[in-house]
């Protein structure tokens, strides 16, 4: 086990903690039709796709992303719920990635909505050292901006504030609008463990849509208390996607040491809702390349180097190769290598046998 | 610890000062020397400098957990950071100037020379304009005067530049001044220090403000 990568130990406990829960693979081709993306654009991380036609013309992607293949394929009878997890390679900007993550889809209620949500604080558990889940919810601050008097630009301009917690020019676009720069102010400024953040929030909401989104919110905080993730939880409205496909909770994890998020999700009902599905969708993403970052660069050097020129006897050098082998790792090689180390040299060279 | 970038130059000594005024001070920096890392184990801070433009990138990756930079900078490489307050100081504007007497040819593909393509490019795509970028890397006031653009979009501080070579503003396209961002992932494990020093810089912006408000 100590020799494979972080990343790959990760997928193995990940896969088995979602196992446990009764997901099951998924296991997707690597190609999809590009049409799928080019119809969700705003959906994917990145709008660069590797692609190319096949023998019959059809236009292919190398694909990009796993949740649009799911839900593509959900199932949307009544009381009807697939779950699934994933491991796969992902293809953006030119880089295969490596991607797990589960997506729950289907006739879903709360239950479902909070196990990912679960899920996901105990995915980060897993892979180690501190971390931090930060949660909002898309459906709370759409009811707040919509209820706000901003102009659908303003509002786009809101969000992208709330997202980069910039409170200063916030300010500057809700001047003259003193009910909603209350609700605003606070949605980017706060930012807590749960019933704090929740309560200073109730105080300001005053729309039905508002309170209901909070509910829901209150509601996950209670399962994560319960469960006793609620110490690495933060209630953090600069978590926000995009309103056209989000419409519920949505969740960004942190590990310590990794300068980005390493995992992604959300509840994203109206994807589903535009590619004509009668069901509601949340998953999340765990992106496993970027434990390479916690990891020192893997030790290449050999326990033996033996050298030869060639003019050895095949059968003694696969011998002495054998034989330094049983003992720890050998490197069978013609000239000195640049890049590599190792503790004990066997030379078999002509030369080197001469000298002896 | 916090690592803090700041840009080099006049911007970075004044963001360096208000740091120092609100307690975050670094003894080794204020000395001449040739060194790039500057530390204050008992401040609990890390500084470097490096070139304005490069500030964000430090952050963004997380080599730096707070970065000092210019507005000009956050809206042309939209990096993804949090921009945690307006520091109010190396005020200027993102501008379109021409030549004095200038008329914009309305039926023609406009050239417009600049160093911030993307806000160029996103200014006039609010107007649906055609333009023609061209991107150089100094002296842009140059363009028009040689005819290789009909205006720049640049930054104009006082204004000094334009008026010696007789060109003029004719647009503001945004304000532009200093800015306090924060790597998004450092924020989520240091929140209590980079809060603080977040609050001590703003009590300062705001106390400068007040003065500045008295005066006039």
């Amino acid at each position: 086990m100590e020799l494979l990568k972080n990343e790959e130990r990760a997928v193995f406990a990940l896969r088995a903690l979602y196992r446990r829960y009764g997901y099951v693979g998924y296991k997707m081709s690597q190609f999809e039709e590009y049409d799928l993306y080019v119809r969700n654009k705003d959906f994917l991380v990145s709008d660069r796709i590797i692609t190319f036609s096949d023998s019959g013309g059809r236009l292919l992607a190398l694909k990009p992303d796993v949740t649009l293949s799911i839900v593509k394929n959900a199932p949307d009878a009544p009381g009807a719920v697939q779950k699934l997890y994933y491991n796969e390679n992902v293809y953006r900007d030119y880089r295969e990635l490596m991607q797990t993550g589960l997506e729950c889809v289907g006739d879903l209620g709360d239950y479902e909505i909070a196990e990912v949500v679960l899920l996901a604080a105990k995915s980060l558990q897993l892979l180690g050292g501190s971390f931090v889940l930060d949660i909002s919810h898309m459906g709370l601050v759409a009811a707040v901006l919509s209820s706000s008097g901003l102009t659908p630009g303003e509002q786009k301009q809101a969000l992208e504030y709330l997202r980069r917690k910039n409170t200063h020019e916030l300010k500057a676009l809700c001047a003259g609008k003193d009910a909603a720069w209350k609700k605003l102010s606070l949605l980017s400024a706060c930012r807590g463990s749960g019933q704090e953040v929740l309560d200073a929030v109730a105080a300001v909401l005053t729309t039905e849509d508002e309170r209901r989104s909070l509910s829901e919110l209150a509601g996950l905080w209670q399962v994560l208390e319960r469960s006793g993730c609620a110490g690495n939880v933060r209630l953090d409205f600069s978590v926000g996607s995009d309103m056209g496909y989000y419409s519920g909770v949505v969740f960004r994890g942190y590990l310590e040491g990794i300068p980005a998020s390493v995992l992604s999700g959300g509840q994203y009902d109206k994807l589903a809702q535009k590619m004509g599905k009668r069901c509601r969708a949340i998953g999340f993403a765990v992106y496993l390349d970027l434990l390479e970052a916690r990891q020192e660069p893997p030790e290449d050097g050999v326990d033996t180097l033996i050298l030869h020129d060639g003019s050895a006897d095949t059968a003694d050098l696969t011998a002495a190769a054998e034989a330094a082998a049983e003992k720890g790792s050998v490197l069978v090689a013609k000239t000195l290598p640049q890049t590599r180390s190792w503790k004990r040299l066997v030379d078999l060279r002509k030369e080197a046998r001469q000298d002896d | 610890m916090i690592n803090i970038a700041l840009p080099k130059g006049r911007l970075g000594e004044k963001a360096y000062a208000m740091l120092k005024a609100s307690g975050y001070d670094c003894p080794a920096l204020e000395q001449p020397g040739r060194k790039l890392i500057f530390e204050n184990p008992e401040k609990g801070v890390r500084y470097f400098w490096v070139k304005p433009s490069d500030v964000a990138i430090y952050v963004e990756r997380g080599a730096a957990d707070l970065g000092i930079v210019g507005k000009d900078i956050l809206l042309e490489y939209q990096p993804d950071v949090y921009e945690l307050l307006d520091l109010r100081m190396g005020k200027c504007r993102m501008a379109v100037a021409g030549k004095k007497n200038f008329h914009e040819p309305m039926g023609q593909t406009l050239k417009v020379a600049t160093k911030f393509p993307n806000i160029a490019q996103s200014y006039y795509s609010g107007k649906c304009r055609d333009i023609d970028i061209i991107h150089l890397n100094g002296s842009i006031e140059l363009a028009p005067i040689l005819g290789l653009s009909h205006v720049i979009v640049d930054i104009v501080e006082t204004g000094t530049t334009l008026r010696e070579n007789d060109l003029v503003v004719y647009e503001e396209i945004v304000p532009i001044s200093a800015r306090l961002i924060a790597n998004i992932a450092s924020y989520q494990f240091k929140d209590g220090a980079i809060g603080a020093i977040r609050e001590s810089l703003q009590e300062q912006v705001e106390r400068q403000n007040d003065s500045n408000s008295e005066i006039r």
